[in-house]
């Protein structure tokens, strides 16, 4: 055979239209998107038409209407004559305050139970284990009617309220903490501490180059702590009056009166949300730190770190890159989560939405609002954690 | 006098480590009081548990009304499901504890786990049972369904029945289930409404047919989002996204309020359906995604060799991958379903009486008024009884597939 250099090329074969990959290819997405967007009309028609018939809308205009409803508690001021609009931001608002304080304090909670769940400590290291076991595996909805209905609500009347050190008074309207109350010589205090902080955060940043120099200071972290609490006391000290006081709450005949109260619905629910993310951020939490190489660990103590530096200045920072993403989905899950409200009455977004839907009489149109703010808050929530992510992962070489 | 370094002699005895460092109280003092550090906080921390289990275990024995729970146990376990038509109900637990104990017979390791706590969970309902208004039938029935687990694990482990009937009776038992809690009309068999389907009932079908339906969308949807072509990637990404972005609850409202206007005129789907539609569609997104997981785990290397001996596409998907891929994901898929039962729960909503939901009912009549905490823990117990199970089998699977050391 004379498939010698001289030879033609050989020649093309022709592949008939439905072997070729790229003909099949558009032929199976031309026949898909087909199918769906049948489905979809077929769906849409039938929507269009029971809308039609039930008189209903997707447009927004009930948001201008006057909602004629009241709200348990609100962020910003709210009446029942204010509009629907006005009604789901405050609702909006409300499940805002749930989720950010409940992700602070879970992360707090859920970071020292994962450190306990290491712990060489066999009764701390138990107790964190029991708590994790317990929490993950009940449901967060019977959590939340234990804590709301069995607890809350079974606390005494006004009557007869439980009153704790501190002064912290407890009762079936919820927990009531003194508030701190700014005094007209808050002002330069701010000022203080805002001083305070800042020379703080430069004299950090001044050591960690110092010490990426090789020249480190010693007792750093000190002499920031010294700045951040000498500036704002000797601010303290100068004012000409305290500039916060505590305002407590005073038992009146019917309620409490001042202070800053909680009502047993935000209580529960925020406690509720914490205890059971707390229990899922512990295990990302020792997940993390066990994925440290323990070569780590025991180069820092020859090197003689104590134990907390070893925790603080290595094994953490390296933990981090591992915590991150599946931290971010239990951010994101505590937000979702968030909509359990409705179950125990807190005015959450989800909650306020289903009122307005029944009020208007327009499912539809309040639905498809409510589902597309989760939507966007959660693409966004992730974005940001993507991009803070980027920036604590290895830049590798 | 010999120079003899002491301890190298061979004559000297051998001493055991001194008294403080072995036995109990060398375990006590390295793992409770190694520094006072370490003392301070197991005695405050063994108070404070100490007096909590105190009260608690007080408050089980004395105080506790544990009748609200025993009166009502028939509700809790099927809710209305009518009393005459039960025998279905048991004819279901038979088979499956039939099957279960087959299977752990067959297979051993975590199988056996779940028969062993499918018939400690039978027996604990029959000692509950003991106590309830539900008669000596109903006792005989739950001890005797837990022997037939044991004897059909005993009689199958000589004679192991093959993994694909294993399979195959699993997959059709859940339409056969039911087709038999349904009832059907054509044969003269009364139907039961599923809105009479409740308690334990009611959370296990939504669970066990949710995540059977959602297993097939869910590895489609993977494929989809994994396919070269862009039209289908970008309908799977985004059909994932957009119900892994929303809240489950607004799933299930949707589905519960929002789905009769989606339908022509006439067609009617039961409220129960709704819901199972709800939960396949949010278990399918968040299958989909351990899915691809799995997928991504696969090495390159092996769908090129699989290309290489010419197998098509969808073979190589078929034959090679996904078979790769799934058993790397079953632990990942176990936990989905145990969120998936805790989150069916969720249905109590929209008004469905799972068991969950019962529990409410049952506390809105006036004579177990202040019994809120004794309900609420009876149903955390359930729960936490059915998840911790099944994490543990999870972790026996997981040694037993050997995902992560192949």
């Amino acid at each position: 055979m004379s498939a010698g250099p001289m030879s033609l090329p050989p020649k093309p074969v022709r592949v008939p239209p439905w072997r070729d990959a790229r003909i099949r290819g558009l032929a199976i997405q031309a026949a898909v998107v087909l199918a769906v967007a049948i489905a979809v009309a077929i769906l849409a028609t039938n929507l269009v038409g029971s809308m039609a018939e039930r008189r209903l809308t997707f447009e927004l205009d009930y948001l201008d209407n006057t909602a004629g409803f009241a709200i348990g508690e609100a962020v910003i001021s709210y009446s029942a004559t204010d509009s629907y609009g006005q009604a789901l931001l405050v609702g909006f608002l409300n499940t805002l305050l749930v989720t950010v304080l409940g992700i602070l304090f879970a992360t707090i909670l859920g970071l020292v139970v994962g450190v306990a769940r290491l712990s060489g400590n066999w009764l701390v290291n138990r107790i964190a284990y029991g708590y994790v076991e317990i929490f993950r595996n009940t449901p967060l909805l019977v959590q939340l009617f234990i804590i709301y209905f069995a607890v809350f609500l079974q606390l005494p009347p006004v009557a007869q309220t439980m009153s704790l050190p501190g002064p912290v008074y407890l009762n079936q309207r919820g927990i009531f903490l003194p508030r701190p109350e700014p005094t007209g010589s808050f002002a330069p205090f701010a000022v203080g501490l805002a001083v305070g902080l800042l020379m703080a955060i430069v004299l950090w940043r001044f050591g960690v180059r110092r010490a990426a120099g090789g020249r480190p200071i010693r007792r750093v972290s000190w002499l920031c702590l010294g700045a951040l609490l000498v500036i704002p006391a000797l601010a303290w000290i100068t004012a000409p009056s305290a500039p916060l006081v505590l305002d407590p709450p005073i038992a009146g005949r019917f309620n409490l009166s001042g202070g800053l109260g909680f009502s047993p619905e935000f209580s529960a629910l925020l406690i509720g949300l914490v205890l059971y993310t707390a229990a899922f951020i512990a295990e990302v939490v020792r997940g993390g730190i066990q994925a440290v190489s323990h070569g780590q660990v025991e180069a820092a103590r020859a090197i003689g770190l104590r134990n907390g530096q070893v925790l603080r200045l290595v094994v953490l920072p390296q933990a981090l890159r591992v915590i991150i993403p599946p931290l971010t989905s239990q951010y994101l899950n505590l937000a979702k989560n968030s909509t359990l409200a409705i179950a125990i009455g807190y005015p959450d977004l989800f909650n306020v939405s289903t009122t307005v839907a029944n009020q208007t009489g327009q499912p539809v149109a309040v639905i498809t609002l409510v589902m597309g703010v989760y939507l966007v808050v959660s693409l966004v929530t992730s974005l940001v954690m993507n991009l803070y992510n980027r920036k604590v992962q290895i830049r590798e070489r | 006098m010999t120079a003899e370094v002491p301890g190298f002699g061979a004559d000297v005895p051998r001493l055991p480590p001194p008294v403080t460092q072995r036995g109990a109280v060398g375990w006590l003092r390295q793992h409770l009081f190694r520094t006072w550090k370490d003392t301070l906080l197991t005695l405050v921390l063994g108070v404070v548990l100490g007096w909590l289990l105190y009260q608690l275990t007080l408050w089980t024995f004395t105080s506790a009304r544990w009748g609200v729970i025993t009166d009502n146990l028939r509700l809790f376990l099927i809710g209305l499901y009518p009393a005459q038509e039960a025998w279905r109900i048991w004819l279901c637990l038979t088979s499956l504890s039939l099957l279960a104990g087959a299977t752990a017979g067959s297979r051993g390791g975590y199988a056996r786990t779940i028969a062993i706590w499918l018939m400690a969970g039978q027996l604990t309902v029959a000692v509950l049972a003991v106590f309830s208004p539900m008669g000596v039938v109903a006792i005989l029935a739950l001890v005797a369904n837990s022997i037939l687990v044991l004897v059909a694990q005993m009689a199958t482990r000589r004679h192991p029945v093959r993994s694909r009937w294993l399979t195959t009776a699993w997959l059709a038992s859940v339409p056969l289930t039911m087709l038999l809690l349904h009832g059907i009309a054509a044969v003269g068999m009364p139907v039961v409404d599923p809105d009479l389907w409740g308690g334990l009932l009611l959370t296990f079908l939504l669970a066990s047919i949710s995540m059977v339906l959602s297993f097939p969308v869910g590895v489609l949807l993977a494929l989809g989002r994994r396919s070269r072509l862009p039209a289908i990637r970008l309908l799977c990404t985004t059909f994932i996204e957009v119900v892994r972005g929303v809240p489950l609850v607004t799933l299930i409202f949707l589905a519960d309020i929002m789905l009769p206007l989606f339908l022509p005129d006439g067609v009617d789907l039961d409220r129960v359906v709704r819901a199972i539609g709800a939960f396949t569609l949010f278990t399918a997104a968040y299958l989909a995604e351990n899915v691809r997981g799995g997928l991504q785990a696969i090495p390159r290397g092996q769908i090129e060799a699989a290309q290489a001996i010419g197998l098509s596409g969808m073979q190589v998907d078929r034959f090679i991958v996904l078979p790769q891929a799934l058993r790397a994901v079953i632990p990942a898929n176990v936990g989905l379903f145990i969120s998936l039962l805790k989150d069916t729960t969720l249905v109590v909503i929209v008004g469905l009486l799972d068991v969950l939901g019962i529990g409410r009912a049952v506390l809105a009549q006036p004579e177990w008024l202040g019994t809120s905490f004794e309900v609420y823990a009876f149903v955390a117990v359930v729960f936490f009884g059915l998840s911790y199970t099944m994490s543990h089998a999870s972790y026996r699977l997981e040694a037993a597939l050997g995902v992560g050391r192949r």
